[in-house]
């Protein structure tokens, strides 16, 4: 075991990939000598070479669409776009060849390609870095879409999406890379996809987030435990495919649902579970399920982004709602 | 000191210049071996093929042609859908189809019936994909060839991708693609390029330079000399071929593959030509252009040019009806076994959208079967 950030459990993930793999290669803009600009693959190229971990040309459809020709030949590529919203240059790649190719070729050739990039706001940063296109992709059929929370499940999810022989996206909260140390075991472990994990149990509410907003979800669970409310917290870690199961069987105990997201709300990973509870819990539910998610805006500059950021008093604020309808 | 740097005298080698050097895009120069005559303009550059390799060239070029226009008839009687026809782009693909090798890689685009049959892909399965069934992408006999790639210029960076990973493989194969005039507009051409160039890949991109993307003509696509003078800014050779004239794409493939084998990395070849026929066989081309334009073409026409050829060095003997007449018969069973291919299953629909197929996808499969059956129970 040792103690890990979520940057230090997907380099090491990827150690463990690169070490025992030949056929897989890492590359994006930056991710070479440097190490990429969040230092997540930092000291890979040193140990596996430049033919193996190297910098590419500042191109993201490229980024992809040769990683696509690489996975339909041998390889299994990693690779890297440096963030959220910078990701959509490549998104014909994605929507048009990456996720079809499987299908349009009858199983002829796989994917097993996957494509990782930090996502979410709340870092102060620039325009086009604290997005969460998370619902983008995953309307897209033939693709799966992961995001961790935590060093354990980043290096475990990796791990196995990079182990799958369809092709993921990989999306990092980049919000909490250095923010959470865990124990992390040393050895390789995979983390099956498609399931969510119920981090706390209770019996009052249903709270389903992802990502970065697990953290602030956790939270708002003290201050709701003060309250005397009981909430069971998920984390569904997998956004494509969904895992309907653990969700309807939670609401089904809790009857109250509340969902939080940092992604505009309309269309959303909100709206398909707002769908997933009343097609699976009609008749369970004893108030409307709530989302808690970002306005239908941009994700404002460092001044205003506090007003757009899911708080956990907020998170709280519905909760409590929701357990007195 | 300059004077330091030079060579002496005797370490040069002495070599033939390479054929891309002659032809420098800047200049626009274009290489052309035969004319539209069929005579030898440019005996030094006349590859050293047997009769018999022209013959069988000259036969596949016929055999791709027939049924490229079998393909639109059979458009016209409802029994196939959209099809993109190949008319007049015939000589490219086969000068190509002589040099690609079993185990080289084919990034088509949409308009590549010659080198994907060249390849090894069966005109069942050509038909099979134009009535409408992904199982014609599903090549039986073909290694290495992509499916048809729809998205303008996206598949050239499939070719860049593989071009990787036969160099990290080290093995000696090489990525073929092909691309419109209309595609070289796209970002995906210029980055496939690049990256092409950066990884100093064995990728041999092609431009079938056919005058028209649908109806907008190539001067309303770049303001540039010509479009092989693009991979200039790339790093990497470019030239420009009359791409009518079957030895002039054979002697320009063959340096572009002999090149790319050798590690020297990616060519842009543009081969001039003319879409004789329509976009699909849902485009109109007197919408655009004129009779005169075509009849103009018409005189390069790529078959005619090599069949003048052989009649001058009397190398023809065939009978050529008594061969399109045994051609179309092949072809006829190829589509008849293509509508015998069988009903779509419902399975088709979900099965191939994944290896591992999520729960969520196998309850739509499933309540779409619930629907079935009361359907069938109401009759």
């Amino acid at each position: 075991m040792s103690v890990m950030t979520i940057v230090q459990a997907i380099n090491n993930a990827l150690d463990i990939k690169l070490e025992e793999d030949k056929s897989i290669v890492v590359y994006g803009e930056d991710t070479g000598k440097e190490g990429g600009v969040f230092r997540v693959t930092e000291g890979l190229q040193k140990k596996y070479g430049v033919e193996r971990v190297f910098d590419s040309p500042l191109a993201e459809s490229a980024i992809v669409g040769a990683g696509l020709g690489m996975a339909l030949s041998g390889l299994r590529p990693v690779v890297e776009l440096q963030f959220d919203g910078f990701t959509y240059p490549a998104f014909n790649q994605v929507i048009s060849n990456v996720s079809r190719m499987h299908n349009r070729s009858r199983g002829m050739y796989k994917v097993p390609m996957v494509i990782r990039f930090p996502y979410g706001g709340g870092i102060n940063a620039l325009e086009h870095h604290s997005e969460s296109p998370e619902a983008l992709y995953a309307h897209i059929p033939g693709i799966k879409v992961v995001i961790p929370s935590t060093p354990h499940d980043a290096k475990g999810l990796l791990i196995a999406a990079i182990e799958s022989d369809d092709p993921v996206i990989f999306m990092e909260p980049k919000r909490i890379y250095r923010a959470i140390k865990q124990e992390v075991s040393d050895d390789k472990f995979s983390i099956p996809l498609g399931k969510a994990k119920v981090l706390t149990e209770g019996n009052d509410v249903t709270l389903v987030a992802f990502g970065a907003m697990i953290r602030e979800c956790q939270k708002a669970i003290v201050m709701a435990k003060e309250a005397g409310i009981s909430v069971e917290l998920i984390d569904l870690r997998t956004i494509y495919p969904i895992d309907k199961e653990t969700i309807t069987d939670s609401i089904k105990k809790t009857g109250r649902f509340v969902i939080v997201a940092e992604a505009p709300e309309s269309f959303s990973v909100g709206a398909e579970l707002m769908a997933i509870a009343n097609e699976e819990a009609f008749l369970y539910l004893e108030a409307p399920p709530k989302r808690v998610m970002g306005f239908d805006t941009i994700v404002p500059l460092a001044k205003g982004e506090p007003l757009y950021m899911i708080t956990p008093e907020r998170i709280f604020y519905e909760l409590e709602r929701t357990a007195k309808y | 000191m300059i004077s330091n740097l030079k060579i002496p005298e005797k370490t040069i080698i002495k070599q033939p210049a390479m054929i891309f050097d002659q032809f420098d895009p800047r200049e626009d120069k274009i290489l052309r071996i035969i004319d539209n005559e069929g005579e030898v303009i440019n005996k030094e550059l006349m590859p050293d093929l047997d009769d018999e390799t022209i013959i069988k060239a000259y036969k596949s070029m016929l055999y791709a042609r027939v049924a490229d226009q079998m393909a639109v008839s059979f458009q016209r009687q409802g029994r196939m859908y959209t099809y993109p026809p190949i008319l007049g782009q015939e000589a490219i693909q086969i000068a190509a189809g002589q040099l690609i090798r079993e185990d080289d890689w084919l990034a088509p685009a949409f308009r590549e019936l010659a080198i994907m049959m060249a390849k090894g892909v069966t005109l069942k399965e050509i038909f099979l994909y134009y009535m409408g069934n992904e199982h014609g992408s599903k090549f039986s006999k073909a290694n290495h060839v992509l499916p048809i790639c729809v998205p303008i210029g996206s598949q050239l960076l499939h070719a860049t991708g593989i071009g990787y990973s036969i160099k990290y493989q080290k093995k000696d194969e090489v990525a073929f693609t092909f691309v419109g005039d209309g595609g070289t507009s796209e970002g995906d051409f210029s980055e496939a390029l690049n990256f092409a160039g950066v990884w100093n890949v064995p990728v041999i991109f092609t431009i079938q330079n056919n005058q028209y993307a649908i109806s907008v003509p190539v001067k309303s696509q770049t303001k540039s000399v010509n479009l092989a003078v693009k991979a200039l800014g790339f790093g990497i050779p470019g030239i420009k071929v009359d791409g009518n004239d079957f030895f002039a794409m054979y002697v320009a493939y063959k340096e572009a593959f002999d090149n790319a084998r050798a590690g020297k990395g990616a060519t842009l070849i543009e081969a001039l030509t003319y879409r004789k026929g329509a976009h699909t066989t849902s485009d109109d081309p007197s919408k655009y252009r004129t009779k005169e334009e075509e009849q103009e073409w018409d005189k390069t026409d790529p078959l005619v040019r090599l069949k003048k050829y052989m009649d001058k060095k009397g190398i023809w003997h065939e009978n050529e009806e008594k061969l399109i007449e045994e051609y179309k018969q092949e072809i006829d069973n190829q589509f008849t076994e293509a509508e015998n291919f069988g009903a779509y299953p419902l399975d088709d629909v979900f099965q191939y959208m994944y290896v591992d197929m999520p729960e969520g996808l196998k309850k739509q499969k499933a309540d779409y079967e619930l629907f079935q059956a009361w359907k069938e129970s109401r009759k």
